[in-house]
């Protein structure tokens, strides 16, 4: 019997996330609003961003989950404030393939920051709409509707 | 008795093989169950030497064909007492089975202001159906509650169900909370209200003795790929006077009788509500798996399972941090565990047990209702079945305190 295994997916920097989550709190100035559920396990993200122009200025979460999309949406927050929209979602992107094991450099890699670590999440197939689930809410609640 | 049931894992060829580099431990039992060879092996025989489409062709494969689909029926027939097998109907599983009565029996008999009585813990599959039904129709549905440890409040089921009532549907066995429904008191009440009484078996017959005459119950559904057989089949009992007078669920081949431009009659129950091409191989796997449990006995296979539960049920609420729903006395709980460690989200419990080479499943489990109704968004739940033993038990109990080691809650 041995756990070993979990050490790849439950990093400890992806454990202090979902422990201690970043930018979990409602806005009292979004500008954009969505709600995204994963029907099959019951996460629900609530993404509030507040665009000033086209770069995000703020942003917060709420919702339930588990360790991975709790601490993915924490990393998110933190990689795309105060970018610009284009940026983010070229962000959104690069996690999409990044997950779905497909190419990508390593400088792209870098403009994830911590949510780069996500990338072991491929190991666990049934784990990747957990971690994709805020991404795509973002891509949403930018008008980003492009399926890939 | 227990000795024959410690040598049944040999005929399930899935068990022995090793998962993340861990001997297997299946308990998703209540997701679907594994196929013994014997199974396995019949449908290869049917495939290999019987297999023609049925009640069309006067070839010799045809008429085996045909007659093997009609021994599968008897065989359920006799399985869950039935009086005639005219009253078996072919179905896909039990989600079929219950849109079929809803959109049949429910269709043809509920009009605005009748009501419609299930409860909150309903499956989906139990619960959807009434549900449009009632919006189509401007009907009401009504759910009968729980009681503080998650059994189905019989006080409650006499409150809600009237003479408004129509149609009662209860499952038989929780997926989630492991509790056995009262299902002949709850045909009793129904029909002391006129109301027919229908019952989702796709948890209780995989499990239990069960007899539909007994139970007095006017439609039964259940799955075959909870008790041994090939997924895609499914069996709806329904007592024939109602199914006589009923409209067909779907239309096309092998269910009329007569076909003009402008009319058609129907041909005669089952076969009235069995349209297209039929599930053949499944019916006869499923009557393969009719035969390997009754060689068993269903009261051997619910008292095996009891004495399971009587062992791992304390070993879980031992664990601290660790909650189980339903009833905590093992005496009224089946094989179904539904639990939550701690704030540790189950789809975290999952994957560390997977690791462990323990499959169990995490999530709503279909009933979201009921998780909304117990303030949960998701539980963790193993459940057992013949091929399941105490080693199992253990090694479950082992990957889960491996789990609260690694997460440290």
């Amino acid at each position: 019997m041995s756990l070993n295994g979990l050490n790849s997916l439950y990093r400890e920097v992806i454990l202090d996330h979902s422990e201690h989550p970043h930018h979990k709190q409602s806005l009292s100035s979004a500008t954009n609003k969505i709600t995204l559920k994963n029907p099959t396990c019951g996460d629900v993200i609530n993404l509030e961003i507040k665009l000033d122009g086209d770069k995000i200025t703020d942003i917060g979460f709420t919702g339930e989950g588990c360790t991975i999309s709790q601490s993915s949406a924490s990393m998110m927050t933190d990689a795309v404030l105060n970018k610009t929209t284009a940026e983010s979602l070229e962000m959104a992107h690069i996690f999409s393939d990044m997950v779905m094991g497909k190419e990508h450099s390593q400088a792209d890699l870098d403009k994830l920051g911590d949510a780069a670590i996500l990338s072991s999440i491929m190991q666990f197939p049934a784990r990747i709409k957990c971690a994709t689930l805020c991404w795509w809410a973002l891509r949403k609640s930018l008008g980003d509707e492009d399926d890939d | 008795m227990d000795k024959q049931l410690q040598q049944i894992r040999k005929d399930f060829p899935i068990l022995n093989q090793k998962v993340n580099d861990e001997p297997l431990v299946y308990l998703d039992n209540a997701a679907t169950s594994q196929k013994p060879n014997q199974v396995i092996d019949e449908v290869v025989r049917y495939y290999k030497n019987d297999n023609a489409n049925t009640r069309r062709g006067v070839h010799t494969l045809g008429e085996r064909a045909t007659e093997e689909f009609e021994t599968a029926r008897q065989k359920v027939q006799q399985f869950i007492n039935a009086k005639e097998s005219r009253e078996i109907i072919f179905t896909k599983g039990a989600t079929d089975s219950l849109n079929l009565v809803a959109s049949t029996y429910g269709e043809d008999n509920i009009a605005a202001g009748d009501e419609i009585v299930i409860s909150i813990m309903e499956h989906h599959s139990n619960l959807i159906p009434w549900q449009q039904l009632a919006n189509r129709k401007k009907a009401i549905l009504k759910y009968i509650g729980l009681t503080a440890d998650g059994q189905l409040d019989m006080e409650d089921a006499k409150k809600k169900i009237t003479d408004k009532t129509k149609i009662v549907s209860i499952t038989h066995a929780s997926n989630v909370l492991g509790v056995t429904n009262d299902i002949k008191q709850l045909a009793q009440i129904a029909h002391a209200h006129k109301a027919i009484m229908v019952a989702d078996g796709a948890q209780a017959v995989p499990h239990m003795p069960v007899d539909v005459q007994d139970l007095n119950v006017d439609f039964y559904a259940f799955s075959g790929h909870k008790m041994l057989a090939p997924m895609g089949i499914g069996v709806l009992y329904g007592k024939a006077d109602l199914l006589k007078v009923m409209s067909p669920y779907q239309y096309g081949g092998e269910m009329i009788d007569f076909v003009e431009k402008y009319q058609s009659t129907w041909t005669d129950i089952p076969w009235k509500f069995e349209a297209g091409t039929q599930n053949v191989s499944g019916a006869v796997g499923l009557g393969k798996a009719i035969d390997y449990l009754s060689s068993i006995g269903m009261e051997n296979v619910e008292n095996y399972e009891k004495d399971l539960v009587a062992y791992v049920l304390p070993k879980l609420l031992e664990i601290d941090g660790l909650t189980v729903y339903g009833p905590h006395d093992a005496d009224h709980h089946s094989g179904v565990i539904s639990f939550n460690l701690q704030n540790l989200h189950p789809h975290d419990v999952a994957t560390a047990l997977d690791m462990d080479g323990v499959a169990i499943r995490a999530g709503h489990h279909c009933a979201q209702p009921l998780m909304k109704y117990l303030n949960l968004v998701a539980t963790a739940r193993a459940s057992f079945y013949i091929y399941n033993n105490k080693q199992d038990a253990d090694e479950l109990i082992q990957a889960i305190c491996d789990t609260k080691e690694f997460f440290k809650v």
